[in-house]
């Protein structure tokens, strides 16, 4: 190879070669890091809630003035909903996955000790919850009607009842390679009566999961069984597939049907919810995706510029190869082994950028460390780009007229 | 010589479009960038009451003690606790220490309005005292806060927003009449103009209503109706039961704030947080050394950390991708000034010396900067555009670039500009005049 001619040729431009491997390396690390961002957002969205998310809808319920049979208002509520057409079941509940607020608590292995689970989130559900939800059990049972008691909020702590139904990843974390079912759990300081894990549910998202907030798990959630009762109450209405909307606009009618004295808010499919959530996050994933092709481009736009100022500036050069008898692949091979060589050098600098870069980011704000298999793609991927960028300027090389040398002597 | 070698500069632009096109778009696109999500940090972390910003303070009362590390979830360097409690939030109100106090918290009412074709709404309310008004400067379109007496008397009197008015009234004057709130009524005192502070520095926690709040009332008869807490409540402990149970909990749900005129105000004031809480500690409420704390509006939004780390990702992402741009236009600045060598070399050889090319140089590429400048605003109108679209709802989308940010745009990019063409320009500076003129 004639590496040697083109580094001696090289140093004699090392302003330009410095500038392209710079833009490379600066290229690398951002793109790399780019991508770390998105993957870990792209994971983020794509967890699953653990609900039968295509066919259920939530809303809202607020009553105006405090009535005092809110009870039995939500109990009738709820009847009507059972009762339309194409609604599996209905559950009124206190928040659901992905709401964005709700309650959490924390749970304790013995009475008085500090918590071995903080701020797990809590969903009041009734006997109709496991079929309303779409969540699935993978062990013990779920609430029998007669096990579920009567909820004011105002009763928050009194007592939880004597069961629970956690998320595996919570049963988990209470007992580490353990079976959690059947286990007592205490969750009120002051109480000695202990709650039993009578169902454990696969997963179940917390209503905090696409939120972020540092100390609030994304799947630690357990249900509690009770009639929640409430001033203002979210209902969570699960319908035979495809027909979704036409449940979401009679289910509205039938609960003004009832009564008008209300206010029906956040009335939103599931899938709605969720996209509405995830909002900024998928805008930063688009935002550094759009950033990171239009970064290449400008660097390529560079590689392309410097290449033909110096294809113009040699061509003198060029021509007396030819005339020696080099061939056009020879040119071409020669400006494609300069470029390895600088985008090389940049690449180096790069790597070791990225990697500098990404653990000063994961200091300092919440992102994940960059596995090394996307530093490596985004790599592969500049080199390619920046060979691609260097072909043209080298075809315009290989096609200077060998009788250019004999020209200008 | 500045207007003829402008008049050259242009001149040696029109001469070979390509690489000035290049060039103005390489520094424009990175401008643009830039700016955008520069433009996004400067509104996300501007001070909403500037004017104001130092004599309006927030206290902080430790009464989580040691225990309150896990508990308090938000990023803050020092574990105190957001908000305070009810009964700390009273006791300060009732000591009086300051020019103006106010507690506050935010709730939730449901509105039953006038036209009774119209459906119940609910509505983001703040419970607070008259002072509110008078100590961040609330602009009124119609009548006035509610009185003393009224915060004393827990009356039920409301301040609207101008655009809840204009629902409910038609934009007609209000004062005076009534409105159903929870099916009580309540007499309109005041409707306020326009004014949604971003970022709502006196809560930044009011929860998943971030929109405008559009009623005011009486923090005292929000308390006597029991209104919950539409914001966040953190309780270390099992707060207990029954209704009352917030009004005597370790609960933080309320939020304080205090007018001091000036530093011997605001020395007091510390003094007196400092001697209450020791107070606090001394009958038998702490069972630690106890701390607090007095912030500022702009201490407070830096101590929350307001700038989301998305933003903050992607201004790092943009200022590097900005040095791409300014290294690319390092090295098409190169090859346009060594092309024009030869007519370098014949002005040095006329007598001009290598300060008069280097001006000349440069004042090109101010030229180069401006029109990059120009390009990137534009470019900059649309980011903001496009991220309005992508992150609608959150406060991305309610930035509107101002006079301030097209003059950074501008002067960022001029000055960068001229930065990146200190190389380019030493390098045509010291062509030698003997070698080109002898190609010629």
């Amino acid at each position: 190879m004639e590496i040697i001619p083109i580094v001696s040729a090289l140093r004699r431009n090392k302003g330009g070669a410095l500038l392209i491997a710079a833009q490379i390396a600066l290229t690398v690390a951002i793109v790399g890091n780019s991508l770390s961002v998105i993957r870990q957002q792209l994971t983020q969205m794509g967890r699953p809630s653990g609900l039968d998310e295509d066919n259920i809808f939530t809303m809202t319920n607020r009553w105006v003035g405090h009535p005092a049979d809110v009870a039995a208002r939500t109990q009738a509520d709820l009847a009507a909903l059972r009762a339309l057409p194409g609604v599996v079941d209905a559950q009124a509940m206190n928040s659901y996955p992905l709401r964005g607020y709700g309650m959490n608590w924390n749970v304790m292995l013995k009475p008085g000790q500090q918590p071995s689970a903080s701020r797990v989130a809590v969903y009041i559900v009734d006997a109709h919850g496991l079929r309303a939800l779409g969540v699935k059990l993978i062990a013990g049972r779920w609430f029998r009607p007669d096990e579920v008691g009567g909820f004011r909020l105002s009763d928050i702590g009194k007592s939880w009842g004597s069961a629970v139904i956690v998320t595996q990843a919570l049963a988990q974390a209470l007992f580490p390679g353990e079976n959690a079912l059947g286990r007592a759990v205490y969750l009120t300081p002051s109480s000695k009566d202990p709650t039993v894990i009578q169902g454990i549910v696969r997963e179940a998202e917390t209503p905090y999961a696409a939120n972020n907030i540092k100390g609030y798990g994304s799947d630690e959630a357990m249900f509690l069984p009770y009639r929640f009762a409430s001033d203002t109450v979210a209902y969570l209405v699960r319908t035979q597939p495809g027909r979704l909307n036409e449940v979401l606009h009679s289910a509205q009618a039938a609960l003004f049907g009832l009564s008008s004295e209300r206010i029906l808010d956040e009335v939103q499919t599931f899938a709605e919810t969720r996209s509405e959530m995830y909002r900024p996050d998928r805008g930063l994933a688009l935002t550094l995706g759009g950033l990171s092709i239009l970064l290449t481009g400008v660097t390529a736009c560079g590689i392309v510029s410097l290449a033909s100022n110096w294809v113009v500036r040699r061509r003198w050069q060029i021509g007396i190869r030819r005339a020696l008898g080099a061939r056009r692949a020879d040119i071409l091979r020669y400006f494609h082994t300069e470029n390895l060589l600088i985008a090389g050098a940049g690449l180096v600098v790069g790597i070791v950028g990225a990697v500098g870069l990404n653990l000063w980011v994961v200091t300092r704000l919440e992102v994940e460390r960059m596995g090394v298999g996307l530093i490596c793609v985004s790599a592969i991927v500049v080199l390619l780009v920046s060979q691609l960028a260097v072909l043209w300027p080298a075809l315009r090389a290989a096609s200077v007229d060998p009788a250019v040398a004999a020209r200008n002597i | 010589m500045l207007g003829y070698y402008i008049n050259l500069a242009l001149r040696s632009l029109r001469q070979n479009g390509v690489l000035t096109v290049l060039m103005v778009t390489a520094i424009g696109v990175g401008i643009g960038a830039s700016m955008t999500t520069l433009s996004i940090f400067r509104a996300m972390s501007s001070n909403p009451i500037r004017d104001k910003s130092s004599r309006l303070f927030t206290p902080q009362i430790d009464n989580y003690g040691p225990g309150g590390e896990g508990a308090v979830t938000e990023p803050t360097s020092d574990h105190l606790p957001m908000e305070l409690t009810y009964t700390d939030s009273v006791a300060l109100m009732r000591a009086h220490r300051a020019r103006h106090q106010v507690a506050m918290y935010a709730t939730v009412v449901a509105v039953t309005p006038p036209d009774p074709r119209q459906l119940p709404i609910q509505v983001p309310t703040r419970a607070t005292y008259a002072d509110f008004f008078t100590m961040f400067d609330v602009p009124f379109e119609y009548g006035a806060p509610w009185s003393a007496l009224d915060d004393d008397g827990a009356a039920p009197v409301i301040v609207l927003a101008r655009d809840l008015n204009d629902r409910l009234f038609g934009g007609a004057n209000s004062v005076g009449r009534t409105l159903r709130l929870n099916d009580q009524e309540y007499r309109i005192t005041g409707v306020i103009e326009d004014w949604n502070p971003m970022p709502r520095f006196y809560d930044l926690y009011s929860g998943k209503f971030g929109g405008p709040e559009e009623i005011f009332m009486p923090f005292t008869r929000a308390v006597a109706q029991r209104l919950p807490s539409a914001g966040m409540t953190q309780c270390l402990k099992n707060p207990g039961t029954g209704p009352d149970v917030l009004l005597h909990s370790e609960c933080v749900w309320t939020q304080l704030w205090v007018e001091l005129p000036n530093d011997a105000a605001v020395r007091a004031y510390r003094s007196y947080l400092a001697g209450y809480v020791a107070e606090q500690r001394r009958v038998g409420r702490f069972g630690w050394p106890a701390r607090s704390a007095l912030r500022d509006v702009s201490q407070w939004l830096g101590y929350n950390r307001i700038v989301s780390s998305e933003v903050s990702v992607l201004l790092l992402v943009s200022l590097a991708f900005l040095l791409v741009c300014l290294l690319n236009a390092v090295g098409l600045m190169l090859a346009k000034f060594m092309a024009r060598a030869p007519h370098v070399c014949t002005r040095r050889a006329l007598g001009a010396d290598r300060r008069a090319v280097f001006g000349q140089c440069l004042v090109e590429a101010g030229v180069v900067g401006i029109l990059g400048g120009l390009v990137g605003v534009g470019l900059m109108m649309l980011g903001l555009h496009v991220a309005a679209g992508l992150f609608s709802g959150a406060a991305v989308a309610l930035t509107r670039p101002d006079g301030g940010d097209v003059a950074i745009a501008l002067a960022l990019s001029v000055g960068a500009t001229l930065l990146a063409a200190m190389y380019p320009t030493w390098r045509a500076s010291h062509v030698q005049p003997a070698w080109h003129l002898k190609v010629q």
